[in-house]
């Protein structure tokens, strides 16, 4: 029986190394025939005409555009409702609040993809008419509903542990609420709170079916959030959905892309680890 | 005594009443989006959504035929699937880690490792299930590779919260266990995972409503868009709920796009509700039977 479980356990182990290993023998077939340093530097990604060029930088400029772009609208949203229900919510407030948050949290991305050409497209072009059916706008509206249950679960449960004993001091000093939560509590779970933002940006570097359906299929470096851009995923999307045997260079491409991917997102989830270790605050 | 500060900042009080306000007003606004969204969806499916929907196959040309058939078999065969693998591995690794694997170097590396994984992109999932099911094992992009590709996606959902169900099990079960003669595994299996039960299958569920909502992996190894049948065996091609409704919302035509699209995304969230309302049912049924 040991020995099975064992093996249960290993097969995480055996996915992570799996994932790597793909990723990697792919890519560096794709390298052999593109270079890195063109492949990092390079400000033009148009694979399908001839010749090719490959340079990451456009979409990787659309996924910093687009997470960056959520993070925006829901970093102080994410914030300012866990505040409320760690610090002013009553009870019953709370218990109507989270299943709310839980529902949000549980519509899948490509629901979010089809309500953000269908309903916030629509709005986006009639307060901006210059932007694109298809803009980076949309995509970081919805990716930020996306996320925003994320910051607010894991940013009250931090606020929720400082403990009780500090907010009594602040307050008899004669702090008021504001001074307590701005002063007091804010700063000792910054920890926490950090890593639910990285965390939350880790996951709308990811987020693919929304931004593949909302944000274009234009690779272009641009920061302006009306153009129609591509992230990474979106453009692992719209290349596997085409017919790609093995071993041609259409084929690697989905797995360099995928392999940048995978290290962006591994190392804005390393940080976050490391930020809750280094940064944790102890009470006695 | 609760008079304004008297130390020269006269509107200390009020800011902290509009700080309140504010921090209230952004907690609500997830409730209007909620609304607004679910509003949205229902508007744009009304008159779109009859039995016809449900029992129809996709149609290339007219909206008014088009159905999910394929696709709600699809995504049924794909959850049983994904329930078959990811349970057994899943529940195994979390009593692996938390009753058998003590505090050893081996224990933090998987243990680390799951984070990790937790955090990977699903589509990554569907890059590794492109490479290792469908072109290395020659398994074509079929219910099979389709089922294991959602197995590894949901597989630290499944681990981290049967590990969450183990953890609260009080240690005084197992040393009366152990007590009584029994041997580790008569522990695990008689005490343990009966108490850890609806903790267990809570996860499940939930790891089950990621399942059926995921998209992107299963374009990443390649499942048909068009399907005209149901799946009969492993190795068929398929087509599931999210992405035909990706497909639908990729369409030129208005009424796909908008009006079809919407109609399957509601049978979605219907099936979503409902195995959600299981959870919450099963949570209820077992969880009042155990007291300690």
């Amino acid at each position: 029986m040991h020995a099975l479980l064992w093996l249960c356990a290993a097969a995480s182990v055996f996915t992570t190394v799996g994932i790597v290993l793909i990723l990697l023998v792919e890519s560096l077939q794709f390298f052999g025939h593109v270079s890195i340093v063109e492949f990092l530097t390079g400000t033009t990604w148009t694979p399908h005409s001839n010749p090719p060029q490959f340079g990451i930088l456009p979409l990787f400029c659309g996924t910093i555009l687009v997470a960056g772009g959520s993070a925006v609208i829901a970093i102080p949203l994410g914030l300012g409702a866990a505040i409320y229900l760690s610090e002013y919510a009553s009870p019953r407030m709370r218990d109507v609040l989270k299943p709310i948050l839980e529902i949000l949290a549980g519509i899948p991305s490509v629901v979010f993809g089809y309500l953000a050409i269908v309903f916030v497209s629509p709005i986006v072009r009639s307060l901006f008419p210059s932007a694109d059916i298809f803009n980076a706008l949309n995509a970081s509206i919805v990716v930020a509903i996306m996320i925003l249950p994320m910051i607010v679960s894991l940013s009250e449960d931090t606020l929720r542990s400082v403990p009780r004993s500090l907010r009594e001091g602040a307050y008899a000093l004669g702090a008021t609420k504001l001074d307590v939560t701005v002063g007091v509590i804010l700063p000792a779970a910054l920890s926490g709170i950090m890593a639910s933002f990285i965390l939350a940006i880790a996951r709308a570097v990811g987020e693919t079916m929304a931004v593949a359906l909302a944000a274009g299929k234009r690779p272009q470096m641009t920061l302006n959030p009306l153009d129609s851009i591509q992230t990474m995923t979106a453009y692992i999307v719209e290349t596997s959905k085409g017919d790609n045997p093995q071993g041609t260079l259409g084929y690697q491409t989905i797995f360099a892309v995928g392999l940048t991917l995978f290290l962006c997102t591994l190392a804005l989830n390393v940080l976050a680890q490391w930020i809750l270790k280094r940064m944790r605050e102890q009470y006695e | 005594m609760s008079g304004l500060p008297r130390n020269g900042r006269p509107y200390a009080k009020l800011a902290s009443q509009l700080f309140a306000y504010a921090c209230a007003a952004c907690a609500f606004s997830s409730v209007a989006v909620l609304v607004l969204l679910l509003s949205q969806m229902l508007r744009f499916a009304w008159g779109w959504l009859d039995w016809q929907f449900i029992t129809n196959f996709d149609s290339q040309l007219s909206p008014d035929k088009a159905g999910v058939r394929a696709a709600l078999v699809g995504s049924i065969y794909l959850i049983g699937l994904t329930t078959l693998f990811a349970v057994p591995i899943g529940v195994g690794t979390a009593i692996y880690l938390e009753e058998y694997a003590q505090r050893s170097r081996w224990r933090g590396i998987v243990q680390t490792n799951i984070a990790n994984l937790a955090g990977v992109p699903s589509i990554v999932y569907g890059i590794l299930g492109l490479g290792v099911f469908v072109r290395g094992m020659q398994m074509g992009a079929g219910v099979l590779a389709g089922a294991l590709t959602l197995t590894l996606v949901v597989l630290p959902i499944v681990i981290l919260a049967s590990q969450e169900a183990l953890r609260a099990v009080p240690s005084t079960i197992r040393q009366a266990s152990y007590a009584l003669g029994a041997t580790r595994w008569q522990t695990v299996w008689h005490q343990l995972l009966p108490a850890a039960l609806p903790g267990i299958m809570t996860g499940v569920i939930l790891a089950l409503s990621r399942a059926l909502g995921e998209a992107a992996p299963l374009v990443a190894i390649g499942a048909a868009g068009f399907v005209m049948f149901t799946p009969q065996g492993l190795n068929d091609s398929f087509t599931a709920l999210p992405l035909q409704i990706y497909n639908w919302t990729e369409n030129a035509n208005d009424d796909f796009r908008i009006h079809v699209a919407a109609a399957g995304i509601i049978v979605l969230m219907v099936m979503l509700i409902c195995l959600n309302a299981t959870a919450v049912f099963l949570r209820y049924r077992f969880g009042k039977r155990i007291l300690w």
